[in-house]
């Protein structure tokens, strides 16, 4: 894929590793990850619960300290010391909508100065009025009405809460835009409204994405990469359609296997393939990152390679 | 069919109000449902339509601000709505109706460890001693697919990822042996083995127990694997509602058509997904005619006039909208959810 060599890497995130304590071990959520995200494109990051995706989105944005690794962005590192312009530049063109939208959410304030809060950082309005005016459009574009902007988050249904979270990153006109779990508490008519802005965003202005979503039908719609991560470990990572017609890992095929689908009929007759992770043999000889097809990587030992490229 | 089993809860004409620093706003606008013992029953609609709101009254749940205005909760022998004090409601509240809340972090007490949370609620509603109930908290979160039960017992719940702490929020709900149990979005977090795991898990305990579950959630695919029937909510109000087939195949809200058309997986990669124009209506205001209308394309006149009433469309299926009466004209569904069943079928060919 030569061509796909020239284009621009925005994000490079190498040999991550995240360090918790468990009790009175140490345990890595995030163990020795690398991929690299480019400019422009939608990333996304799927797999199990509790498998190290906010611990990776919480490192990019230095709210968790890598333990190993190095983190890029623009070809500079943002996980040790940056300048003071360094950051700045950062924290205004690189936004995050967090998971648990109740808990990012200031109790106390309203949802006028929740949204406009990045603006006050970074002094981005000339006047009151040219503010207030952003936050009606930012808030209509998520489809909450601006008179909600007088309410406190704890008057506001899930959904609503979580587009809060959304109007408050978007409104910053963020050149990357970490998103985790960004739509998981909407109707789907408003998901669709939402994933429409993002795409139109991503055309007009070029915005890139890191996606994080376990309704792996919208993941498959809107990702160009896909990578499957499994207990901190990046498992597999392809395109989003060669993920989806050939997926290589175990794991990814009990992922797939999974998706429900909104059919009674084919719900009731669906076959869960199930993941078991003592199929493998890696004591002697762990497991490398391969390239088994051109862009589509697998984290497999010899044997393993050879017998899934055969089927 | 369903009519013949035993109704354990009955919502009649419930309308719920809040108060917003003096400007009152309407959120549920008489919504009845009906709920038979063993069932599940999912409810699906538009984001801020009043699912949370409406299912949190029937354990007293609702925000200081807010109260319910008119409408009977019936359940066994007792109208809930008229209830006035808390020492009532803790009759109810877990032992009887449970409920998980939609968002896991404010279900959970920060400064509590993960076990001790679990374990507290064991003792309450079970009877078991100190020791037994750490050893059933530490079953129950291997249950829900939790590893290292032990270590992660002590936990606190920043230390859980967001699955996890969902999961520990069921836990504690199904611990409760409720008869009734409310989910609200339970498994959002969840990647979809493990929300597969959770679901049969539910199924389980209700086979075992007989218990009946309302589940809400935006998920169409987990709506079809877990519901018998399904009520489709918008605007503070129930619009249609049937046996979960009648409402995927053969559903008659304009607002069901539209809730269908969008979903993902009718969307064509690179092109816009369809949605659904304008927005809700605003809840300070009364409503006039059918609450849908102005976003309705094929809207009739007297949508905008009067509200429609219940027709029927079998002996289990039902819908709010003026299209059923028997002099309206011949309106169709739009084509492309009659493609639905076909394409999600698609979604089974990955892989090969
Ligand atoms: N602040 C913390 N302290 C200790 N352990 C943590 C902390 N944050 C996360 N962990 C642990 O790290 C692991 C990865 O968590 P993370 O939140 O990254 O998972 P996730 O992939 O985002 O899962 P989900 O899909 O459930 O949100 C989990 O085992 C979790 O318990
Ligand atoms: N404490 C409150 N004060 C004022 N309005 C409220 C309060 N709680 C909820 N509301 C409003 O009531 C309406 C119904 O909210 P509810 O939480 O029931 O919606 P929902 O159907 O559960 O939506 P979602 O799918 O987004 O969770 C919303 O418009 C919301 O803004
Ligand atoms: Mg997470
Ligand atoms: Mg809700």
């Amino acid at each position: 894929m030569a061509a796909e060599d020239k284009r621009e890497i925005l994000l490079e995130v190498k040999n991550l590793t995240v360090d918790f304590k468990l009790g009175r071990r140490k345990f890595s959520a995030v163990d020795d990850v690398s991929f690299h995200i480019y400019k422009g494109e939608t990333f996304s990051l799927v797999g199990e619960s509790g498998s190290g995706k906010t611990t990776v989105s919480r490192a990019i944005m230095g709210i968790h300290q890598a333990s190993q690794g190095d983190i890029l962005y623009k070809g500079e590192s943002v996980s040790g010391n940056m300048t003071g312009s360094q950051e700045r530049k950062f924290r205004q063109s690189v936004q995050m909508i967090f998971q648990d939208p109740m808990a990012s959410l200031n109790e106390r304030a309203k949802v006028d100065y929740i949204v406009s809060e990045g603006l006050y950082n970074f002094k981005l309005f000339k006047g009151e009025k040219e503010r207030k005016a952003k936050v009606e459009r930012t808030l209509r574009k998520v489809g909450l009405l601006p008179d909600f902007a007088s309410r406190f988050p704890h008057e506001f249904s899930g959904g609503q809460r979580q587009r809060i979270g959304i109007a408050r990153a978007l409104i910053m006109e963020p050149e990357f835009l970490v998103a985790d779990e960004p739509i998981s508490a909407l109707d789907v008519s408003i998901r669709a409204q939402i994933l429409n802005l993002l795409n139109k965003l991503k055309k007009e202005e070029d915005l890139t994405y890191l996606f994080i979503a376990h309704d792996l039908s919208v993941v498959r719609l809107i990702s160009d990469r896909i990578a499957v991560i499994y207990k901190g470990k990046i498992v597999e990572l392809a395109e989003s359609e060669e993920l989806f017609r050939r997926p290589l890992h175990p794991y990814t095929k009990g992922l797939l296997s999974a998706i429900p689908l909104p059919d009674p009929e084919s719900e009731k007759n669906k076959n869960l393939l199930i993941y078991d992770p003592s199929i493998h043999d890696y004591d002697k000889v762990p497991p490398s990152w391969c390239e088994a097809y051109p862009g589509h990587w697998v984290l497999a030992d010899e044997r393993e390679l050879d017998l899934w490229r055969r089927r | 069919m369903t009519e013949t089993r035993e109704k354990i809860l009955r919502v009649e004409d419930v309308v719920i109000r809040f108060n917003l620093r003096g400007k009152e706003l309407t959120a549920v606008r008489s919504a009845s449902l009906d709920l038979y013992k063993g069932e599940t029953l999912a409810i699906v609609g538009e984001s801020g339509s009043g699912k949370s709101v409406f299912t949190k009254s029937f354990l007293g749940m609702l925000d200081k601000n807010g109260r319910v205005a008119s409408g009977n909760i019936l359940f066994e022998g007792e109208n809930l709505a008229e209830f006035t004090r808390e020492e009532q409601w803790l009759k109810i509240r877990g032992r009887k109706i449970a409920m998980i809340f939609q968002d896991p972090m404010t279900a959970l007490n920060p400064l509590k460890t993960i076990g001790e949370q679990i374990r507290e609620v064991i003792t309450l509603h079970r009877g078991m001693n100190r020791q037994e109930a750490r050893e059933e908290a530490l079953a129950m979160l291997g249950k829900v697919g939790i590893g290292d039960a032990a270590q992660r017992y002590g936990q606190y719940p920043h230390e859980f990822s967001g699955g996890m702490r969902q999961r520990v929020v069921i836990a504690i709900a199904a611990a409760c042996r409720p008869d009734i149990l409310i989910c609200d979005e339970p498994t959002t977090a969840l990647d979809v083995t493990i929300q597969a795991q959770i679901l049969e898990n539910l199924k389980e305990l209700q086979r075992e127990m007989g218990m009946s579950i309302i589940f809400i959630t935006h998920d169409l695919g987990v709506v079809a694997n877990v519901a018998d029937r399904v009520a489709v909510m918008y605007a503070g109000e129930i619009v249609e509602y049937g046996r979960t087939p009648e409402v995927f195949y053969d559903p008659r809200h304009p607002y069901s058509w539209a809730l269908l058309a969008s979903l993902p997986q009718l969307g064509e990669k690179g092109e816009d997904l369809y949605t659904i124009h304008g927005t809700p209506p605003n809840l300070f205001k009364e409503i006039k005619g059918d609450a849908f209308a102005p976003r309705n394309p094929r809207a009739l006149k007297i949508d905008f006039e009067e509200a429609p009433p219940w027709f029927a469309v079998s002996d289990t299926h039902f819908a709010k909208t003026w299209l059923l009466h028997e002099s309206a004209p011949e309106v169709e569904a739009p084509k492309i959810i009659q493609r639905l069943k076909e394409k999600s079928l698609k979604g089974l060919d990955y892989g090969s």
